[in-house]
């Protein structure tokens, strides 16, 4: 594209400005960028180095705090709050899994097998988006309730057995349980999983499917060896969409579960909001903050596909 | 076993109806919910059928306030994040320049952040500028976070755009206003029109980032989860149904036109 404005301009007429209009126009990309990068770099970089220098500040709020390299925070959130910590990577990892499990064939029936419902369906997956995500969180409340008929029908089916054994809900409740804040979140954050997945799904050409069918592949075969693989840009960008805010949230936990459920998203928010131990919360902030550009970048590298941005 | 075969044959029409239907749910929910009539505070079970709340839409103190202050928040912040993507895309696909891989990753990066890492970071600066919670620090951060969704946006639509569209309109004596304005802007306005949208829908329903950074002034969002902690009013799921409702319009009114146009040039 840009190679467009460097193509060699054609020779002048006589007695006009021997000097191509290329020059004049060279700044314009920084005056472009300019406002939208400041607002980026003040209120999102320099955030981040205002945070850094929070968690290694100690003091009072009384009497103010002062940085004194105090690294011994890190330490301390860490060997508290591990189990918060731990449960977050593992809710976020059981949400992504199950939104690909669900997610892949309802954004494989979109991409061939709709027709003329496709649009339909796509604006069915999107709506839900239009209506505050906290209110469809709190009627998760009605639909897992106690005296409600999943929990009865669970539990007629002793599927609630299995899962209290498992440490997945307790007795026979669901809600303020680990599988409610599960459930939550992997319906929460489900469209992020589903609309990269059929992007990548409708790129593939339908004749790949012909050819392996002719070459007397099983459906089952022509999806192990031809769809999926083709399909796993959609599944980097759908696991990354969905694994990243999952880790962070804390509104799931909070209205879906318990004190027992309490992810690291709630301790930084109580931390910040309600203790006002700012380092701690700080600190807290910025080993998530680590963790997930850490585990993002190995991901990315391993499963081959970095033009993501 | 024509069953058995049929079954095999639809397996994933099946699941992936499933699916949809988990995913539509808790909009039946909120739907049914907002015609109830609950005894106590809490509307998480169904007493019986009622219009009340339907007619007294905003019979609730506080609540239709926060959602115009919401909506309010929700258009500066669209028009902010727009205009100052919309800039960054043209520069990113357009033009060459040094740092190109820093802006890119200065884009990205917001989008790979939790939520609740951008919230307590600004909120870090803010209150080291003393700055005063409310209005304006909510804007400032929803333009922030809405800023890089709209160049992703923006930045495919002008990607795929021909580029010997404009080399004709210049070859037609069209100045570098004219150009931009009659051929370019009309070419790139479905992006920025989806740009646009996407940033509305985030600035109305941001919750984490509003709930770090708002003080004491309540958006919709944050009516709603103090609401789940002092008492749930139908309203709320009148609102929400309302909403449902709205944007299925709106999609399917742009869809119908859409049609007809395509229909027109054909």
């Amino acid at each position: 594209m840009a190679t467009v404005t460097e193509v060699e301009a054609p020779p002048l007429a006589p007695g006009t400005d021997p000097k191509p209009p290329k020059k004049r126009g060279r700044l314009v990309p920084y005056w472009l960028l300019l406002p939208g990068l400041l607002w980026l770099v003040i209120f999102f970089a320099l955030p981040m180095i205002y945070q850094a220098s929070t968690s290694v500040q100690t003091g009072s709020l009384e009497e103010g705090y002062k940085v004194t390299w105090h690294f011994a925070t890190y330490w301390d959130a860490l060997t508290e709050y591990w189990p918060q910590f731990l449960r977050s990577v593992s809710y976020a990892a059981a949400a992504t899994a199950l939104c690909l499990l669900l997610g892949y064939p309802l954004a494989y029936l979109i991409a061939f097998r709709a027709g003329r419902w496709r649009n339909l369906i796509m604006i069915l997956v999107i709506a839900p988006f239009f209506t505050s995500f906290l209110i469809r969180t709190l009627a998760w409340k009605t639909i897992l309730a106690d005296s409600g008929p999943v929990v009865g029908a669970l539990n007629t089916l002793h599927v609630l057995d299995v899962t209290s054994w498992l440490g997945w809900t307790a007795g026979d409740r669901v809600l303020a349980t680990p599988l409610a804040v599960v459930c939550g979140l992997t319906y929460n954050f489900l469209p992020f999983m589903i609309l990269p997945l059929y992007t990548s799904l409708e790129r593939i050409d339908g004749r790949l499917h012909e050819a392996a069918g002719d070459l007397y592949a099983r459906p089952w075969t022509t999806f192990r060896k031809v769809t999926f693989p083709l399909s796993m840009p959609g599944v980097v960008s759908g696991t990354l969409l969905t694994f990243i805010p999952a880790a962070g949230d804390y509104v799931n936990a909070e209205l879906l579960g318990s004190t027992d459920t309490r992810m690291i998203g709630n301790v930084i928010q109580t931390q910040f909001l309600r203790i006002l131990d700012y380092p701690t919360a700080a600190a807290l902030s910025f080993i998530l903050m680590a963790a997930i550009l850490l585990m993002v970048t190995v991901y990315i590298r391993r499963s081959g596909t970095e033009d993501l941005v | 076993m024509p069953f058995v075969n049929w079954l095999k044959r639809h397996l994933v029409v099946i699941a992936g109806l499933l699916t949809l239907s988990y995913l539509l749910l808790p909009n039946v929910v909120v739907t049914v919910f907002s015609f109830n009539k609950p005894k106590g505070r809490f509307n998480y079970e169904w007493q019986q059928f009622s219009t009340d709340a339907w007619k007294d839409p905003c019979g609730v103190a506080d609540m239709c306030g926060s959602l115009g202050l919401s909506l309010q928040i929700a258009v500066w912040a669209t028009l902010g994040a727009t205009v100052l993507g919309t800039m960054i895309a043209f520069a990113l696909v357009r033009y060459r320049f040094r740092a190109r891989g820093a802006v890119n990753s200065l884009i990205f990066l917001p989008m790979a952040m939790p939520e609740v890492v951008m919230a307590a970071s600004l909120l870090t600066l803010f209150l080291n500028m003393g700055a005063q919670l409310g209005f304006w620090t909510i804007l400032i951060a929803h333009i922030m976070f809405c800023l890089s969704f709209v160049v992703t946006a923006v930045k495919a639509r002008v990607m795929s755009m021909d580029p010997r569209l404009e080399q004709a309109a210049q070859d037609l004596y069209a100045g570098p206003a004219q150009t931009f304005l009659r051929v370019t802007l009309p070419i790139a306005a479905p992006g920025i029109a989806a740009g646009a949208l996407l940033a509305f829908a985030l600035s109305f329903d941001d919750f984490i980032i509003t709930n770090f950074n708002a003080g004491s002034t309540v958006t919709f969002p944050m009516f709603v989860w103090g609401s789940a902690q002092r008492g749930t009013p139908v309203q709320i799921n009148v609102i929400g149904t309302a909403m449902f409702l709205v944007a299925v319009l709106f999609v399917l009114a742009g869809m119908i036109i859409g049609n007809r146009r395509n229909r027109q040039k054909a």
